[in-house]
Order: C-alpha cells, then sequence, then structure tokens
C-alpha cells in the first residue's frame, strides 16, 4: 500500500535505535516510596479526592473523581496508605494537589478487579461507562476522555476511527514495543471503538520506518474486515491529529473544530490498549509504557510503570544516568514538543508517554540571530502559517495582527525552530503569546455569553 | 542537585546555520568567480577581494562603533562584497570597489538593522549608486582575454542589440562567457552551475530563477528591439544569469511566499525587457529587481498562503 502523508513538515533525525529493540519491561514501585496522584491529568474538570489522609487504599481503588461529565477518575496504582494531599510538580510544569500514598509493597487488589466482559455482549451505554469508570484518557500526550472522544454529537457521523500509530516524536519508542508486542489486544481495543461507531472503518496509521510494527499489525488484522493497516511516510508531525486525519482521509479539520467534525475519531496506541484492559480485563487505567532515552540514560528503554510513581525513582530503577556522561536536560516526551523539567521530582502521569536524559551535546542550544527571511518557516509549517511573522508580532506583542495572521491556529509542533538557520526560538515565542489571546479570546466568549444570559433573563422578567 | 536546563522546544534544531547557507551561497559563486578571472586577469582578482574585504571591514567597523555584536563570521558581508564586484567592469579603480562596499553595507543594509532586514539588495543598490556616482568607470567595458594596458574597449552583446546591430560574439563565446562585460556575469554556464548547487542544497527554490528567465526569453522573443528578435542573446549575455540565480533570490529582499515569488519573479523579468527595448540602458537586470524589491511588502501583503483548515472568508459565509 502506498504511504501516505501531508503537506509540509520536517525530517528531524530520529534517534529511535537508542530504545527500538528495548522490549518493554515492568517497573514496579519500591516498598515504601511514595506515588502521587495528581487531580488532573487530563483536559476538563479536576477531580476531588475520595480518601482522606490515613486511609488505607489497594490497587485499582477509585481514589478520585469528579461529577463533571468532561473529567476521569484517577486510581490508585499501588496498596498502602494515604500520606498526605499536598501539591506536586507534574511534567507540564505546573503544581497540582496530589493524594500521596506510602506504597507497602503488597500490591493488595481491591475487590471486584479483573472482572473482564466479553464486549459483543454490553450495550454502547455500558461500554462508555466503562471506559469512563476506568479512567481512559488520550495517552498521546493531551489527555482528553476518551468516553467524550467516544460518544460525539448525534449529528456528526463517524466514518473512520484512526489508531494514531505514526509515533512522528524522534527518540519515542513506547507505541512501537506495544505493537510489535501485544498487536491482537490493540485490535482488540480498536473492535470496542468499532462497535461503539458500526458504519466506521478502523485504520491503523503507522509510519514507514517501522518495518515491524506494520507486520506484526497486518498479522493481527487478518480476517477482519472492517480494520486496514495504513503506511505513513516518516514525517514530523504525522502524528498529529489533524495531519492523520488529512493523511488518511484527505479532509482537512476545520480551524478550531475537534476531528469528530471530520468524521473521524483518532486514538493513540497506549489509548486504545487501556480501553481493551478496562473492558476485557477489567482493569482501571494505572500503568502505561515510557520511553526513557537519551545519551545521558545509563540503561535506554521501554518501561512499564504505574503511573504515580516520580520520575526519579524510575529513573532510579532502571539503573541511573550515565555517569561518564551526565545529562544536562530532561524532556517530559518528544524532543520536539515535550517540555522540559527543572527536577526529576515530578510525578508520572496518565499523560507521560517518554523521559528523556540529553547530554550537553544533545542539549545544545544555539544563539539565536536575525531573522534573514529564509521562509523555510513558510515552507514547513505543517498548518500553512508565516512563523516569521508570527515571531515579529509576538516580539512586537502586536496581539490582535497575531491573531489576524492565524496565530492562534499553530499547533506549536516546532517545526519552524526545527528548520530555522537563523536558530530563532519561533514556536516558545508563539506559543507564549497565543495563551494570552487564547485566555482573551475565551474571556471575551464568557463576557458575551454572559451578557446575552442577563439580557435574556431581564427580558423575561419584562415580560 | 544538579541543575537541568530549563527550554522552549523544540529541543532538536537542524544543522543549518546562516553561516552554512552563506557559504553555499559562496560556493555555488566559484565557477562564475573563476572564470571572471580567466577571462580578465589579475585586475579582477583584485577588485574582487578589495570589495569583500572592504565590505566586511564595513560590517565590522560599523557594529564596533555602534556598540552591536559583531556579525562578520556569518559571512553574509563577504556575499555581498564578492556580488558586487562581480557586478563590476574589470577596469573599475580599486577604490570605486570600496566606495561601493561602503555604500551596500552601511547604507543598504545596516542603517536598516542589518542582516534580514535590507529591503534591497545590498549589492544591487551598490552598484546602482556607483552606476550614478562613476557612470564612465562603471561602464568601461574590456574584453575577456586582454589584460591590464593592452585591455582593448569593447562594446557588450546587449550594448550592440541596443545599437540595432547584431553582436559580434557567437553564440559559443556567450554561452562560456567570451565577452565583455562585467566580472562575473559573462560566463553563463558557470553561473547555471552555481545556480543549480544552489537549489540541489535547498538554499534557493527554482521558482524564481527559472520563471525570471522564462519571462525575459519570452518577451524579448515576442517584442524583439528593432525587429532583432534573439532572445537567446537576451538571456545569456548580459547580467540576467548572475542576477536570476544570486540577486533575486537575496532572502530579505525578495518575497517568502511561493504565490509571491511567482509574482516577484515576473515583475522582474516583465521590467527587464522593458528596460532593455524602451529604456535607456543596455541592461536592466540591476534595477528590475531594485524596483520590484520595493514591492515586496505589498506582494507578500496579498499573497499569504491558506492555512490548514482555512474557514470559508467572512464575506463567502454572509453570502450563503
Amino acid at each position: 500500500m502506498q504511504a501516505l502523508t501531508f503537506k509540509r513538515g520536517v525530517h528531524p533525525p530520529d534517534g529511535k535505535a537508542l530504545s527500538a529493540e528495548q522490549p518493554i519491561q515492568v517497573v514496579l514501585p519500591k516498598e515504601n516510596s511514595e506515588l502521587f496522584y495528581p487531580m488532573s491529568q487530563h483536559i476538563g474538570a479536576p477531580c476531588e479526592p475520595l480518601v482522606a489522609v490515613g486511609d488505607h487504599v489497594k490497587v485499582g481503588q477509585k481514589i478520585a473523581e469528579s461529577p463533571a461529565f468532561m473529567s476521569s477518575p484517577i486510581f490508585a496504582s499501588v496498596s498502602g496508605e494515604v500520606v498526605d494531599i499536598r501539591p506536586m510538580l507534574v511534567p507540564g510544569g505546573v503544581m497540582v494537589k496530589s493524594i500521596v500514598v506510602k506504597n507497602d509493597g503488597k500490591m493488595e487488589e481491591i475487590e471486584g478487579l479483573n472482572q473482564g466482559k466479553d464486549y459483543t455482549t454490553m450495550t454502547n451505554e455500558e461500554i462508555l461507562a466503562a471506559i469512563k469508570g476506568a479512567g481512559v484518557v488520550g495517552l498521546g500526550g493531551a489527555g482528553f476522555p476518551t468516553h467524550v472522544k467516544l460518544n460525539p454529537p448525534k449529528d456528526t457521523p463517524i466514518d473512520h476511527i484512526l489508531i494514531n500509530a505514526a509515533e512522528c516524536e524522534p527518540y519515542l519508542t513506547c507505541d512501537y514495543r506495544l505493537m510489535v508486542e501485544e498487536p491482537e489486544r490493540i485490535v482488540k481495543g480498536l473492535q470496542i471503538m468499532l462497535k461503539l461507531h458500526p458504519n466506521a472503518k478502523g485504520v491503523i496509521g503507522i509510519e514507514i520506518n517501522k518495518p515491524k510494527a506494520i507486520e506484526a499489525m497486518t498479522k493481527a488484522c487478518e480476517g477482519i474486515d472492517n480494520i486496514v493497516v495504513q503506511p505513513l511516510v516518516t514525517k514530523f508531525p504525522q502524528g498529529s491529529e489533524k495531519h492523520l486525519i488529512y493523511a488518511i482521509t484527505k479532509r482537512e479539520v476545520k480551524s478550531g473544530a475537534l476531528p469528530a467534525s471530520a468524521g473521524c475519531i483518532v486514538d493513540n496506541v497506549d489509548t486504545v490498549v487501556a480501553i481493551e484492559r478496562a473492558i476485557c480485563k477489567g482493569r482501571p487505567l494505572m500503568r502505561r509504557v515510557v520511553t526513557v532515552s537519551g545519551k545521558g540514560i545509563k540503561n535506554p528503554g521501554n518501561y512499564k510503570i504505574r503511573t504515580g510513581m516520580t520520575l526519579r525513582d524510575l529513573v532510579d530503577a532502571i539503573g541511573g544516568f550515565n555517569e561518564e556522561n551526565p545529562p544536562v536536560k530532561l524532556i517530559a516526551g518528544g524532543p520536539m514538543m515535550g517540555p522540559t523539567l527543572y527536577t526529576l521530582d515530578v510525578a508520572s502521569v496518565k499523560t507521560t508517554s517518554g523521559l528523556l536524559c540529553f547530554t550537553k551535546e544533545e542539549a545544545y542550544i544555539p544563539e539565536e540571530r536575525n531573522c534573514i527571511r529564509c521562509g523555510k518557516c513558510v515552507d514547513h509549517c505543517p498548518m500553512g502559517l508565516m512563523p516569521f511573522m508570527l515571531n515579529f508580532l509576538a516580539l512586537k506583542g502586536d496581539g490582535e495582527a497575531f491573531v489576524a495572521h492565524h496565530g492562534l491556529d499553530c499547533i506549536e509542533c516546532g517545526s519552524c525552530s526545527y528548520e530555522c538557520p537563523a536558530k530563532r526560538q519561533l514556536a516558545q515565542s508563539i506559543r507564549a503569546v497565543k495563551k494570552i489571546e487564547a485566555g482573551k479570546k475565551a474571556a471575551a466568549a464568557a463576557a458575551a455569553r454572559a451578557k446575552a444570559e442577563a439580557e435574556a433573563k431581564a427580558k423575561a422578567e419584562k415580560n | 542537585m544538579a541543575n537541568f536546563v530549563v527550554s522552549g522546544t523544540p529541543h532538536v534544531r537542524s544543522k543549518e546555520s546562516i553561516q552554512s547557507i552563506m557559504r553555499d551561497v559562496i560556493i555555488a559563486l566559484v565557477p562564475a568567480s573563476v572564470m571572471g578571472i580567466y577571462y580578465f586577469g589579475v585586475r579582477a582578482l583584485i577588485l574582487m577581494v578589495a570589495a569583500i574585504v572592504s565590505a566586511v571591514f564595513f560590517e565590522w567597523l560599523y557594529e564596533k562603533l555602534l556598540k552591536k555584536p559583531v556579525t562578520i563570521s556569518d559571512l553574509s558581508a563577504v556575499v555581498t562584497g564578492l556580488l558586487l564586484a562581480m557586478n563590476m567592469p574589470a577596469s573599475a579603480p580599486v577604490w570605486v570597489a570600496i566606495v561601493g562596499s561602503a555604500f551596500a553595507i552601511i547604507f543598504a543594509k545596516q542603517l536598516f538593522g542589518g542582516l534580514g532586514q535590507n529591503f534591497i539588495n545590498p549589492a544591487l543598490a551598490g552598484r546602482a549608486f556607483l552606476l550614478a556616482s562613476y557612470p564612465t568607470e562603471m561602464t568601461s567595458w574590456t574584453s575577456a582575454g586582454n589584460f591590464g594596458a593592452d585591455a582593448v574597449s569593447v562594446a557588450t552583446p546587449l550594448a550592440q542589440l541596443k545599437g540595432g546591430v547584431m553582436p559580434d560574439a557567437s553564440f559559443t563565446d556567450v554561452l562560456v562567457g567570451n565577452i565583455g562585460g562585467c566580472i562575473g556575469e559573462t560566463c553563463a554556464i558557470a553561473l547555471i552551475i552555481g545556480g543549480i548547487y544552489l537549489i540541489a542544497k535547498h538554499v534557493i527554490n527554482w521558482k524564481v530563477p527559472v520563471i525570471y528567465i522564462a519571462t525575459v526569453f519570452v518577451l524579448t522573443a515576442l517584442i524583439g528591439r528593432d525587429g532583432l528578435r534573439v532572445p537567446v542573446y537576451e538571456i545569456f549575455a548580459g547580467g540576467l544569469m548572475l542576477g536570476a540565480f544570486f540577486m533575486a533570490t537575496d532572502y530579505a529582499s525578495s518575497p517568502v511566499t511561493a504565490k509571491g515569488q511567482v509574482i516577484f519573479a515576473l515583475g522582474c523579468g516583465l521590467i527587464t525587457t522593458l528596460i532593455r527595448i524602451f529604456g535607456g540602458y543596455p541592461e536592466g537586470v540591476s534595477y528590475s529587481i531594485l524596483i520590484m524589491n520595493l514591492a515586496v511588502p505589498l506582494i507578500e501583503r496579498f499573497t499569504e498562503p491558506t492555512i490548514f483548515g482555512a474557514l470559508p472568508k467572512v464575506k463567502e459565509a454572509k453570502k450563503a
């Protein structure tokens, strides 16, 4: 099958050789170590703790949830005592209220766990409730609650369910390992999603630099007529939701719209595995696969961890840093879009897909020079923006012009900064102003809504 | 506790830098420079060295005097100096080259903010300044192969066309550069080789040079000069190859957008032809590029690319 792709984009060196052939190893938290469960590991309303300091919790116990639809509950991944509820640093760089559990090492499981069901006998409502009840969110990075994604408005029929197996971020190999090692579970997870949308076609999109994954997934899909494996060109950001949809269906998700508007649901590989576990194994989301890589770590590889472990405990458990060439930069996620960390004392969360330990050479930051207007940022921007102009407007502080030049459509993939020969921090400056302008826009929308409501109320009172 | 570097994304960068781009431009100019020295002798070499050294010196001096970071290591001043020398006749005095470099670097480039901020091509601005100030020195053409005191004044093929006669030079002479003209402009083959190198290295794209040259070819073939329809001379003799591959593609003074580049190149081709046929000069490349340089902000304003997932325009939406 011909490999598909989108327009523009970049080809950074992939760095995957460090960890690609390392099988997934299970890393369990040590006895007496503390695990942190932040109340917000997803897009939507933060959870509230269901437990108090001093309580004893068991593996699989729901310890926090929110009544809001757009939210996702949180589960204990070890057994032990709740020793504190306090703010803790998460990979995104903010402090989030977290439940702290001291692991008693017994891994005592709560009753009712492991009651897997046959999804073919379940109703759609039951499946959605089970996915929500298991705390499944998009594990690719955004953390969009999966039950919301799988339940789009009635007027947007879904004809494609896409598994985002592009893994276009350099260095990351966790999705690749899952595809090579557990392809049947991915297919099973996808079949569950297809049960919800019987008219849809399942497409697993994999970049062609992962032939083993393509082979394994193709084999696992044999005999299933509504699922196909689609090879994709190796190019960044192929795994961007909008660009994956475009590559496979040639549909453009309109500015500001969600994938469902283009008839598509896109989920990451590990998310689909989490759906399979939730339904078929009856286990909520309390683990994930993390790629730890970079030249600054002694044993680069792919590790299945319990969420809540600190990254320090993870690094210690796998042999620590490379002492001869210790890292100077830590990145949560991939090198194109992952935020940097200033400490290892960070809670791993549902969306932690990678930890990169970059040595001095890998972390080299070149000096920023004048823009020479070479236009390479424009030639490579997958969104068709003019990053050099947005950078200029951002530095000038002209938010209005920034929005007029579609600054809010930037997906922050960093292709512009990657290509820039003047080494300008284009993506960073755009991201900063984007945050400000998006905030203003949201505030204006909220004000308009409040005004409309007040007017309607006044009108109603008049009558 | 170790201190970890915190920085914005992305954390990997391409190897390409301003310096590597400028180095590629210099490499691409080597064949034409060598041919220039071969045809016009050591005088050509002296002029090139003088223009390059003075361009770098004025850039350094300006930045030192204004206490700005010194950026001569990015090699852009070397490119400006070299291009200026290549746009001068070999017989021009050395001091003319130095004055031209000073104008190009200080007035056309640094006063507007330095690298990337110049709205016109510095080397061409320098050349235009010299042409206006020292017309005799700038238009005394010597024939190729005659050096120093033996230099014989000749008319360039385009000047002969302007005068209404067919050029003396054969087509082969024009192609290999065995004709009168500026140091770097005569050997069309060497310039094309350099241009292909730049396109292959993704420093420039093919659009601007190819469309520019094609426009001149087609228009001169259609209109002709007083009945002399010799488009091959029009494109291979004179400054078109040098201008199309190395000057019209200057990043700072040409459009960034793909559509803009097409308009820019068409405009350059049209103005070059108009100047050659209806204007007072036999040559029109420099001025056409300078004029189009001025139109770049306007062109860019109307050629902004359509974004991915663009919403229908507000006007259309209202109609619907």
